[in-house]
């Protein structure tokens, strides 16, 4: 399998660890247990394609979402994290 | 006649008359509109549920609904495994409750699954390793388990074979369970299967789940490619697809699906006696009654529902076959595979209820699973006839992630991946 | 005991089986070789197979379970019979197929699997008791007294089992592992592949041409075909050089591509120096590729199908496409009187070709009624007497084939004498790279084939692999194939000029078995598996009991899971489970193959992992000085740290140990703690950041000062630890563990890219860049005087404990100075930039031998985190919290910071958690051991009783008794209590008081001083 980082191009996956699900958010400070139980430990696991968090440990030490498909492995999207977070940031905002 | 019970004396009456006699180890059973239990899963846990649901607590009226064929999934993927040599209290009781069974199994099934207690021994090779193996060793030993500690002089005498003189990390010892082994994987799922059969268990396969059908909060059956099936009460036990089945009554699991590969080597001379776990490497290796080399590593890491893994991993399990056993350099890989985990969210499997009133949960088995088999059985059998956990699996709860009661033996917390 | 090899008696020089015009060997040189201890000689290009066959020799192995004599069936890697163990001693590889081990001068093989000989084989009983040892029988019996499993049943099973040995040694040869990028990859250089490389390539297009055989051409070697007018092996070696004058072309010979990979890797193996007694010098054995194509063309040729018929595993029932091999590559003739029993025009030509090399043919079997397929007009061509319609129902000859019983359409049966059986079951596509990612194949009933469906991204088939079956076709193929897999690349590529292919035909009549009646199960054995002793039989008992679905079949009867993955076996035994449970065999159903389609040596896929080289050794800066002061080193994760630094007289380690941490309490120490991760973070928001990742507050920390912080999972349980300094307004300088230096850096950037973007701050870790040396003892200060330039004051009130900043050390250097003390001593870690590490540790030698200075190790360094109670990696374990670690009060209400929501969660805030507590022997002799679990005192050694664990231990020479660290149930509750620890595996119980986990100077009045 590999990843085409934005930064560094196509690698072998060999190159990145695996955290999981991009989809979850961090619970506001004031955020109930149900949620935190939520953030920390509930998870879709969709057979199909997936928004997943890879970080490039051994390349530019970049945070990245990925879209891939968990049946296929076939990935369709690979974004920096952090414009994305930055991007839902300023949605939010708006 | 046709010839049922499995015995030297059938095998041989049977070579006269030309095998003709022998029945079918289940029947292909069409779906009923109804039962008082459907197990959906027909891999090892379900059939071993079903079984032990008729055997051990009367259940009548039970049906393993299963998508493909039955076994076609982890139990028949796996590396053949079987140990309870568990540190924590929540596991160690369910697990030697599961090999308690293992070494009772063939004589209660009629069916020779080759459970060989041939020894699982986990080598360490420095003093923090040493430390925890105690700790664990002795943890067994309180729960009555057996456990040797091995020094490297031991170790030498018992595998010397291995690499101990030109080690990158030299082996310090091994913590050894003689009483865990390996089974023929596939036969504890035909095993299972037949000895439910024979009492009464419709197992159907190529019948594939596709809703659970609730009304009021009480599941009460499922759809499926060959109709509805109405379920007194509806167990789950398709580790690997837990979230996707799980879905469909509503619920989101602490789970992920991981890809976990398996190798085997072509056949040769068997030199290999016990299991063998590497403790500097992600590295586990036993050798089969037909002479392959059965070895495995890490998962791949990624979610996956793929039943196959890539290059890296491959190359990581077999790096560390050659840092332990340099010898294995010219036997050839024959195949490679990959089965789908239900990793969950502290390693350690759940055997509970669910939210959802008559559906019962069997998942998160990780990579532990083939050796759970018998207990997983026992006890989700024993849940759904008693509506109470099994008192070794009391622990398995699904609301232990909200109470901070997890079952985390490696220490690793709410990553799947690194359990 | 006569066999057919003794009575052909070979002479060494004599190969009585040689024919003119092999194509593929060097007829002008002869080469030596051993089979069994006995000398026989072949020709460069020979495989052992062909050299064997050229002396005549048919008995080439045994098989698995029934010991049955077996010949070479096969000229390929689909062979299932004739395997060896292949060199001797250390080198020895088992199961090595004869048909694809080429043959070099001085090579030295031997039969396996046979005791005492191969001739005769004791083991070769079983054959007789083959109606007891049917499919899966053993799942049957053995059951009865359950102890004999282990202790009879198995032993014996698993002294019959395997094939051959592997080495008694370590592998002495070295393999390489290498990656390569191209746009197109072809695999395979049979007409096929050879037209796609050359379309791909003169489009400019990267392309690499693998071909797992030793020379390129595939079966255009093996048949006796013209291109162009010219022999077919012609042009595919001028197609090579075409090839090899392109640029952007690699050429692969002895490269099989075994597994598809997701993102369009492929695995390939290449033997580099299989083909030579040993490798060269500095050369490996074989190298593993992982190929990354943005296309791949699959040109992998088919396989052809045996015939299941009863004693068709007889030594010299051979496939009909080998025979050609065998006469027109290897210039060997299999036999000399032959019968060719075929489905399809392409087996015709094995008449043919048997004729013209001089062979009698004794008659041609054709399944296929009179007047389909070719066969009479062959048949007149070569003079032969045709059975139209017929079948072979029984080989005379056990150890070879001395004829065989045709029955003809008329159900008359005739023996025909004759020593060589040529078989066609027709062709099935080679397609296993195409299953590899679970992309089933589908059943074409006119080519009676199993072709791909749909393919994984990037990859197209063709030729034969693609049901393309003759010569003309699969160049047409091949080149639209090559053509479009450069387009797709974006290169602009045209066909190549093809050459001209005599007309060919390739019509088949299904044909998998010659049983009469499938349902009875009296045949005798007509195996459908070789190597693995699969019969029909077993067919049909799996079929009865159940066992219908293909995966089932081949599980419980082992068929198509032996060292030929049943690439001569799947396709016959899926028409047979057809047949017999009456469904087409497009319904029911295939194996996918899996990876990989060859097997491989599982020290290539190690490479140069392995011994000594297993993983990296990360070395400290002092390293060298260290093992010049004759220090025993210990891995720690990959770094190597020094343990102790033994003197002359001293007994043993704890001798030294005890030494090392007498000298830092009484005088002076120092130690290399360089692989503590160390993480630079610099920016206005790096206060704020800090604030969020540590459990404690940070705002506070002044300029100059450094402070102990704890970091906890978002599970709310412990994860790191270390002290961060505060070096400029927005730059400070964070350590971790050692363990966890990549892990916290990891989860760093993750907090700071994902979770909190808009707070500006930077990391880099800079562990490598800054050797970090520990001073501890009382006279730390008085050498440091002598190392840090004078114009920085080290005084106590100047530089009080935790003080933290940037100074210069010996005349001028850059270094950074921390007063933290882990061993509770007055002590400093001094960071140098990495270079000058060994110059320190020497200067620190020198300066401080006043001092009584000395190094010391870790063991050392271990010893007095104990004695002060700090948690470390036994106790910072993942499994507990900052309760449990006794630094509960440390968590700071006033802010949100990873983990403090989960670490509020009940069971997290439980009071009857095992918490830190130290523990002290009521005997100062009585050996703590880390692992030993903490019982009530007198209680029963159960479970039930369990409170806790010894997680550290050392003796303590300060306090002249063994200690350790301990959780334990309600720890803090429970000082001066004594309990038990319990430590069944080595039989031993000691008595320890429950004190407080600081043994040392529990005021902290040292590190002050």
């Amino acid at each position: 399998m590999r990843l085409t980082c934005p930064f560094c191009g196509s690698r072998g996956v060999e190159e990145f660890t695996y955290r999981g699900d991009a989809t979850v958010r961090r619970p506001a400070g004031d955020a109930g247990a149900a949620a935190w139980v939520d953030y920390v430990y509930l998870r879709d696991n969709p057979a199909g394609p997936h928004q997943e968090l890879w970080y490039h440990g051994a390349g530019c030490r970049s945070w990245l979402v990925v879209t891939r498909d968990t049946r296929t492995h076939l990935i369709s999207d690979v974004r920096a994290a952090r414009a994305v977070a930055q991007a839902e940031r300023e949605e939010g905002a708006v | 006649m046709q010839t049922d019970r499995y015995s030297l004396f059938a095998l041989l009456r049977e070579a006269m008359r030309g095998n003709t006699g022998w029945k079918p180890a289940w029947r292909k059973a069409a779906p009923a509109p109804a039962y008082d239990y459907v197990i959906v899963g027909g891999g090892g846990h379900g059939l071993a549920t079903a079984y032990y649901l008729a055997r051990r607590y009367g259940g009548q009226r039970i049906a393993v609904v299963e998508k493909g064929w039955i076994g076609g999934g982890n139990v028949g993927r796996n590396t053949t495994i079987v140990r309870s040599n568990y540190l924590l209290p929540g596991n160690e009781p369910f697990y030697e409750c599961a090999m308690k069974l293992w070494e009772g199994l063939e004589q209660d099934i009629n069916y020779n699954a080759m459970v060989s207690q041939r020894g699982v021994l986990n080598l360490f090779h420095n003093d923090a390793q040493r430390g925890a193996y105690i700790r664990r060793g002795n943890a067994m030993r309180l729960h009555g388990v057996d456990a040797e500690l091995l020094d490297a002089q031991a170790v030498r005498e018992k595998v010397p074979f291995l690499n101990f003189d030109d080690a990158r990390f030299p082996i310090r010892g091994g913590l050894l369970q003689r009483r865990g082994g390996t089974v023929r994987h596939d036969a504890v799922a035909w095993g299972y299967a037949r000895a439910a059969d024979r009492l009464g268990v419709d197992i159907i396969e190529n019948c594939e789940v596709t809703g659970i059908r609730i009304e009021g909060g009480r599941a009460m059956g499922v759809e499926t490619t060959r109709g509805f099936i109405g379920a007194g009460k509806l167990g789950l036990a398709c580790a690997g697809n837990s979230s996707r089945v799980a879905a469909m009554a509503g619920l989101r699991l602490p789970i992920e699906s991981h890809v976990l590969q398996a190798f085997v080597s072509e056949g040769i001379k068997p030199f290999i006696d016990c299991v063998v776990t590497f403790g500097a490497g992600h590295f586990y290796i036993s050798q089969s009654d037909k002479g392959g080399l059965v070895f495995g590593g890490d998962i791949d890491g990624y979610n996956s529902y793929a039943q196959r893994g890539n290059l890296p991993v491959i190359e990581d399990v077999c790096e560390g076959g050659m840092a332990l056993m340099p010898r294995i350099g010219r036997v050839r890989l024959l195949r490679h595979w990959g089965g789908i985990m239900d990793m969950s969210m502290d390693g350690s499997p759940i055997i509970d209820h669910t939210p959802v009133q008559g559906l019962y949960l069997n998942a998160g088995w990780c990579y532990g699973g083939f050796k759970a088999t018998p207990a997983s059985g026992l006890c989700f059998a024993h849940l759904l006839a008693r509506d109470e956990p099994h008192p070794v699996a009391t622990a398995y709860r699904l609301d232990r992630f909200a109470r901070g009661a997890v079952i985390d033996e490696k220490g690793m917390g709410a990553q799947p991946n690194l359990h | 005991m006569m066999d057919a090899r003794m009575t052909s008696a070979p002479v060494a020089g004599a190969q009585p089986r040689r024919v003119a015009g092999g194509n593929g060997i060097d007829a002008g040189r002869t080469i030596r070789f051993t089979f069994d201890g006995r000398q026989y000689t072949g020709h460069p290009g020979d495989t052992l197979a062909s050299a064997l066959l050229a002396h005549g020799v048919r008995l080439a192995g045994r098989s698995f379970k029934y010991h049955r004599p077996r010949g070479i069936l096969s000229a390929g890697p689909e062979e299932p019979n004739a395997l060896v163990e292949l060199r001797t001693g250390p080198r020895r590889e088992p199961n090595t197929r004869a048909t694809v081990a080429e043959l070099y001068d001085g090579l030295s093989a031997a039969s396996q699997n046979r005791w005492p000989s191969l001739a005769f084989d004791a083991l070769g009983l079983n054959s007789l008791f083959s109606s007891v040892l049917g499919a899966g029988f053993y799942y049957k019996t053995f059951m009865w007294p359950a102890a004999f499993w282990e202790k009879l049943y198995e032993p014996m099973i698993r002294r019959a089992a395997g094939l051959g040995r592997a080495a008694d040694e370590a592998d002495p040869d070295q393999y390489e592992k290498a990656t390569a990028f191209c746009d197109v990859l072809v695999v395979g250089s049979g007409p096929a592949g050879l037209a796609a490389a050359l379309a791909a390539g003169r489009s400019g297009a990267r392309v690499i041409l693998c071909e797992e055989d030793s020379l390129t051409g595939g079966r255009l070697r093996a048949e006796r075909r013209q291109l162009d007018g010219e022999p077919a092996w012609r042009w595919a070696e001028q197609a090579r050089k075409a090839l090899e004058a392109l640029p952007e072309v690699r050429i692969m010979e002895r490269t099989c591509v075994f597994g598809t990979y997701d993102g369009g890797t492929y695995g390939a193996l290449e033997r580099v120096a299989d083909h030579q007694s040993q490798p060269a010098k500095g050369q490996p054995r074989q190298r593993l590729w992982r190929v990354v194509a943005r296309q791949c063309v699959v040109a992998a040729g088919a396989l052809e199908r045996p015939i299941v018929f009863p004693g068709n595993d007889t030594p010299g029932v051979m496939l009909a496409g080998a025979v050609r091999t065998y006469l027109n590559r290897f210039g060997v003739a299999p036999g000399r009187r032959a019968v060719v029993y075929t489905c399809n025009d392409d087996g015709l030509r094995t008449a043919l070709d048997l004729a013209r090399a001089g062979v009698a043919v004794a008659a041609i079997v054709d399944s296929r009624p009179e007047g389909e397929g070719q066969g009479a007009q062959v048949a007149q061509a070569c003079g032969v007497p045709f059975v139209p319609g017929g079948a072979v129902t029984a080989v005379q000859g056990r150890m070879a084939v001395s004829g065989v019983s045709v029955r003809d359409a008329q159900g008359r049966e005739q023996r025909i004498a004759c020593d060589l059986l040529a078989m066609s079951g027709g062709w099935s596509p080679n397609i296993a790279l195409t299953t590899h990612q679970g992309m089933r194949p589908v059943y074409d009933e006119t080519l009676c084939a199993f072709l791909p469906a749909a393919l994984p991204p990037g990859m197209v088939v063709a030729g034969a692999a693609a049901g393309v079956f003759t010569t003309a076709e699969a160049l047409r193929d091949g080149a639209q194939a090559g053509a479009r897999a450069a387009q797709a690349c974006g290169f602009a590529a045209e066909q190549p000029a093809l050459p001209e292919a005599e007309p060919e035909s390739c019509a088949i009549a299904p044909l998998f078995h010659a049983l009469a009646d499938v349902p009875s199960a009296r045949w005798a054995k007509a195996f459908v598996d070789f190597q693995n002793d699969v019969t029909a039989k077993d067919v049909a008992l799996a079929a009865r009991e159940g066992f219908v679905s293909v995966e089932h079949l081949k599980r419980y009867t082992t068929l198509g899971m032996a060292t030929d993955q049943g690439k001569t076996s799947n396709v016959n035994a899926i028409a047979l489970l057809a047949e017999i449970t009456q469904r087409p065999i497009g319904q029911t159903g295939t194996t996918l193959i899996r990876p990989p389609t060859q097997p491989v040596a599982i020290g290539a896929l190690a490479g140069a992992h392995r011994g000594r080289h297993f993983k990296p050794a990360r070395l400290t800066p002092t390293h060298q000085w260290a093992e010049s002061q004759g220090a025993v080193f210990t891995a720690n994760g990959l770094w190597q740290r020094a343990q102790w630094y033994p003197r002359p007289g001293e007994m043993d380690w704890l001798q030294t140990v005890n030494r090392e941490v007498r000298t830092v309490r009484q005088a002076v120490g120092f130690c290399d703690v360089t692989t503590l991760g160390k993480i630079d973070i610099q920016g206005p928001d790096a206060a704020e950041f800090l604030e969020r990742v540590y459990v404690n507050a940070w705002k506070k920390l002044p300029v100059g000062r450094a402070r102990y912080g704890l970091m906890l999972r978002e599970d709310g349980f412990a994860y790191d630890d270390g002290t961060t300094a505060r070096l400029g307004e927005t730059h400070y300088v964070m350590t971790t563990t050692t363990a966890n230096a990549g892990g916290v850096m990891a989860h760093l950037e993750f907090c700071h890219q994902w979770l909190w973007p808009e707070l500006d701050v930077q990391f880099i870790s800079v562990t490598d860049e800054w050797a970090q040396i520990a001073v501890a003892g009382p006279q730390a200060r008085n050498v440091l005087r002598h190392v840090v330039d004078p114009v920085f004051d080290l005084s106590n009130e100047a530089f009080p404990y935790m003080a933290a900043g940037e100074v210069t050390v010996c005349g001028g250097v850059q270094a950074r100075l921390f007063r933290l003390s882990f061993s509770g001593e007055l002590a400093y870690e001094l960071a140098v930039p990495a270079r000058y590490g060994d110059a320190l540790a020497r200067r620190l030698m020198e300066v401080g031998a006043p001092y009584g200075i000395a190094p010391y190790g870790t063991e050392a360094l271990g010893v007095m985190r104990i004695e002060k109670g700090h948690p470390a990696g036994p106790e910072l374990n993942g499994q507990t919290t900052a309760h449990d670690l006794g630094m509960g009060r440390m968590l700071s209400t006033r802010k949100d910071f990873i983990g403090r929501h989960m670490a509020q969660r009940e069971a997290l805030t439980d009071p009857a958690r095992p918490t830190l507590v130290g523990l002290q022997p009521l005997n100062p002799a009585d050996q703590v051991v880390a692992g030993a679990h903490l019982l009530p005192d007198g209680a029963a050694a159960t479970a039930a009783s369990d409170q806790g664990w010894v997680s550290s231990a050392a003796f303590s020479p300060t306090l002249g008794s063994w200690i350790g660290l301990g959780l334990l149930s309600n720890g803090p509750a429970r000082h001066g209590e004594i309990v038990a620890l319990h430590n069944p595996l080595a039989g031993t119980v000691v008595r320890a008081r429950v004190v407080s986990p600081v043994f040392v100077d529990p005021e902290g009045a040292r590190v002050h001083g």
